[in-house]
């Protein structure tokens, strides 16, 4: 197990490398050179080029993104063009407010819908699996800054029971969590149900039967295990879609996150902090991918067994 | 032979992504009848925008009628210029279709070639491609979207490209793996077998077993990439304001939404309803092109 | 001597929102003890629905048992409710699947697919080191090392999985076996050996066993008695005398003969049945048959043959119906 893991960080620098170089690369299309955005339109074509020398933008392309990964690795990720305060300590400082909202958004949603697309599964074409289905359709449709804007209206200006914005309390990460846990629930609501009905079908849960197993245990025993295994996958890959979404959340509720921290400055062209906001990013899903496979393994024996150094 | 339960002509018939049982089956599906007609009065909207009311009323300021509810004169209501709100939510339907249509439409047809290329050559070409989508993938989809469209700058052309780019990889991913499914499967290699030239594999064996994933996933995309250049545009990164969006309608609404709540109840509403009714339909469409999975 | 099972007047049907699937129809056929009955059958004759219907293993909602009886030691299992039909599946009738790829739970060791059956019918209270040592003494009687019960299944081959399900349907001691097509997914050489494993257990056990199967070799090597199905109704039956060296034969069990190759004659071709089975939610009237048979005559597209008999052997077809009728 521990090899598959070590394996799998070790493919993990090249990918950061890539998405480096893709973050970078995007990032050197902007029109007008840095300094000429730093220094406003009003600039001499001296002071422009003479700043563009001192941040090192009149050197090649592929130079500076070697520079970049040299520093990175050494936690300097540059400083930002604004305040001129260090890249690397904005981020650090803010971070843990965007991975506990995603965490809790994460957690939430498969709370709810895991449990629910099994039961819906197991009990098909029931009252509750058609509400269900339904219900679930209809969320998934919800975009989570327009149902945060709702929630808003309604329990914070409305009824006044939650904050509308900041992350001064515990409670005041309930409505932005709900945000973007209540449209996930029902995505990973009706992924499990698909998945539960797709293993019910099989061949080894008519074995099950045959034995004369009681139907609890077909369903937890034999058919959970199985269907879970391609819902752990599309929970992962959904985390990416749920970190996206929290750089909005963010936004409609006002939360000092890496997501706001990236909005501005890509407003006020500050490239060294978009740069380093989308690579904290992407590092975070990336790492949260490296979690989802080891789990995957833990749950399929032909993985875990592939990585035993044994016969397969 | 009286029955025709393996006749080969109707099976031939059968393997086709749509044909006859296709539509009966959608059509019998009363959930993705009423998508495809939410969806069709999405389109008109779209297509008569400017019959139905010029687009002048969507965006020249009236402050004279700032603000005023629902009402019979102004059914949703005005905004704080005196725009009417049903107007600005017709003329967005253009934006928002467009928007989604169309990166869709470009995004599935690069999908397609480089899924194509990679599914039936394997080897270096399938590596090398799909370690770069894996890898842009690795890029939450928000994430890549806003970045270029940090770099380009915010407008149609540069939202509808973002949409694009990171989007193809997702596509790729999934065409592929249906092109995969069917290049191992026995009566393509019974046409290899045959000498049959890869062009005309594609053509006849592939392309027509694969269409199917691919529209299911085509029309759910639409509905994904509405949301998503309405949360772009909610942040200040999609359509600019006068030009009505229904994300930045939301964005504009949000500071008077205590006291006048139609401003983003309404343009919030047009986004569920459209993403709705392209999900209903690609339910539909998945149930009826592969009607096995239903029983 | 009583029979273990009877089925009587079997129907069973597929019902779904767009047709109805006609799969058993009034098919009655005995199981006596420690004999083995063989079905014979096309694919799509009903011999998988039967299995199942024996089992009330059918689909939910669209698989219904229309009428019959279905008698177990004299106790008729349609009439049992749910969960004594639980206690016998497994206990008393086992099943085995057709194809051992798909049969056997991918996340499960084999040890605990074959212990699961014990520990759900332990009625005597073993204890865990006695379910241990049964799971070891049931790997022994199929040939696998008992070492290997920590393995998952994919790390078994096809014939080996296939012996590890042959285990599970052992374990308790049934009285009947139902082996479903059991050794169509492997290989021919596999094929001998996990059939001979098989027969051997199935003697030294003195089980009774419902062989499907649509290959009359293993039903030649292994059966006592044979009912050859079509299109849901049972065509032919007898014993294995009766079919492999009677005189009087159903059309169809004539043609699946000569679509076998004969080692002793030498025929230049096989003869194939002409056409193929019918569709089953659109069943010809009269002999289910006719519209292939050779013989077909304006009666056969009328009326369902009645039953010819002749000591043990029973056929349905006009063709000696009508002879017995100008004999006597």
């Amino acid at each position: 197990m521990l090899k598959y893991i070590v394996r799998r960080v070790l493919t993990m620098i090249p990918t950061l490398l890539v998405v480096i170089f893709i973050v970078l690369f995007l990032m050197n299309l902007t029109p007008g050179s840095p300094a000429l955005n730093i220094l406003g339109p009003d600039a001499t074509q001296e002071m422009v080029e003479e700043l563009n020398h001192k941040l090192g933008y009149d050197r090649p392309f592929f130079v500076r993104f070697v520079d970049y990964v040299v520093n990175l690795v050494q936690g300097d990720m540059g400083t930002t063009y604004r305040t001129n305060r260090s890249v690397f300590k904005e981020i650090v400082t803010r971070y843990p407010i965007t991975v506990r909202l995603s965490i809790l958004v994460i957690v939430i949603a498969c709370c709810i819908g895991i449990p629910l697309g099994i039961l819906s599964a197991v009990k098909q074409y029931s009252f509750f699996d058609t509400a269900g289905t339904v219900g679930a359709l209809f969320m998934a449709c919800i975009p989570a800054f327009w149902l945060g804007l709702m929630l808003v209206l309604l329990f914070s200006l409305k009824l006044g029971w939650l904050p509308a914005s900041g992350t001064d309390h515990w409670y005041s990460y309930i409505l932005p969590a709900l945000t973007q846990a209540i449209p996930q629930s029902a995505r990973s609501m009706r992924m499990t149900r698909t998945s539960m009905l797709e293993t019910i079908r099989q061949d080894y849960i008519k074995t099950a039967r045959s034995k004369g197993q009681i139907e609890r245990k077909v369903i937890l025993k034999h058919a959970l295990k199985n269907a879970l295994l391609p819902v752990v996958t599309m929970v992962g890959v959904d985390f990416g879609f749920i970190l996206g979404g929290t750089i909005v959340i963010e936004r409609v509720f006002s939360i000092n996150g890496v997501g706001t921290l990236i909005l501005d400055a890509i407003q006020t062209k500050d490239i060294p902090l978009v740069t380093g906001c989308a690579v904290f990013f992407a590092f975070f899903y990336m790492l949260v991918l490296l979690i989802v496979d080891v789990l995957y393994a833990l749950i399929d024996p032909r993985i875990k067994a592939r990585y035993r150094g044994q016969k397969a | 032979m009286k029955k025709n339960a393996g006749n080969p002509e109707r099976r031939r018939k059968r393997n086709a992504f749509i044909n006859r049982d296709t539509w009966r089956r959608f059509k019998k599906n009363k959930a993705s009848l009423v998508g495809l007609i939410l969806f069709l009065i999405f389109v008109l909207f779209m297509i008569f925008a400017d019959v139905i009311v010029p687009y002048s009323v969507a965006i020249e300021n009236n402050i004279s009628q700032r603000l005023q509810p629902p009402s019979a004169e102004h059914w949703f209501g005005t905004d704080a210029f005196g725009r009417d709100v049903l107007a600005r939510i017709i003329h967005a339907s253009r934006y928002s279709l467009l928007m989604g249509i169309v990166s869709v439409v470009i995004g599935i047809v690069c999908g397609s070639v480089l899924a194509a290329i990679a599914g039936l050559y394997g080897g270096i070409a399938d590596r090398t491609i799909m370690l770069i989508m894996d890898t842009i993938l690795c890029i939450p989809f928000m994430l890549l979207a806003l970045a270029i469209v940090a770099a380009l700058g915010s407008g149609l052309e540069n939202l509808l490209m973002a949409l694009v780019i990171a989007s193809v990889p997702i596509y790729v991913r999934v065409i592929r793996s249906s092109i995969l499914t069917v290049v191992e499967s026995d009566f393509v290699e019974a046409a290899r077998s045959l000498g049959t030239p890869d062009r005309w594999i594609v053509l006849k064996h592939i392309l027509p077993n694969a269409i199917g994933t691919i529209i299911v996933q085509a029309t759910m995309s639409v509905g994904t990439m509405i949301t998503w250049a309405a949360a772009l545009s909610y942040v200040g990164m999609g359509i600019q304001p006068p030009a009505p969006e229904w994300g930045a309608m939301l964005s504009e609404g949000k500071n008077y939404m205590l006291q006048y709540p139609y401003l983003v109840i309404f343009p919030g509403l047009a986004i569920v309803l459209c993403c709705l009714s392209l999900n209903l339909m690609g339910d539909g469409l998945r149930d009826a092109l592969d009607p096995k999975l239903k029983d | 001597m009583d029979s273990l099972l009877s089925v009587r007047n079997l129907v069973t049907r597929y019902e779904t929102d767009s047709a109805t699937v006609e799969a058993v129809n009034d098919i009655s056929f005995d199981v006596l003890p420690g004999e083995t009955l063989g079905l014979v059958g096309e694919t799509g004759a009903g011999k998988t629905t039967t299995a199942l219907s024996i089992l009330q293993l059918l689909p939910e909602r669209t698989g219904v048992i229309k009428s019959g009886a279905i008698c177990y030691k004299g106790e008729d299992l349609l009439s049992k409710s749910k969960e004594e039909m639980r206690l016998i599946r497994g206990a008393c009738i086992s099943m085995i699947f057709q194809d051992p790829m798909t049969a056997l739970n991918p996340v499960l060791t084999i040890g605990e697919q074959i212990r699961e059956s014990l520990e759900i019918h332990n009625y005597d209270g073993l204890s865990r080191e006695q379910l241990d040592e049964r799971v070891d003494e049931l790997l022994e009687m199929v040939g696998i090392r008992t070492s290997r019960k920590y393995d998952y299944p994919h790390q078994f081959s096809g014939g080996m999985k296939q012996r590890v399900v042959i285990a599970i349907s052992l374990a308790c001691n049934p009285e009947l076996i139902i082996a479903d097509e059991p050794t169509t997914a492997l290989d021919v050489t596999i094929q001998a050996q996990v059939l001979a494993m098989m027969m051997d257990l199935k003697n030294r056990l003195k089980t009774s066993m419902i062989m499907i199967t649509h290959d009359l070799g293993i039903v030649a090597q292994t059966c006592d008695k044979v009912a050859i199905m079509y299109a849901g109704e049972i065509v032919e039956s007898g014993t294995v005398r009766d079919i492999y060296l009677g005189e009087k034969h159903h059309p169809y069990t004539v043609g699946l003969f000569g679509s076998i190759p004969d080692l002793e004659k030498e025929t230049r071709r096989l003869s194939p049945i002409e056409g193929i089975m019918p569709d089953p939610r659109n069943l010809p009237t009269g002999c289910k048959f006719h519209p292939r048979c050779a013989h077909c005559t304006a009666r056969c597209e009328r009326e369902a043959p009645p039953v010819y008999r002749e000591g043990s052997h029973e056929i349905r077809c006009h063709l000696f119906a009508a002879e017995d009728a100008n004999g006597n």
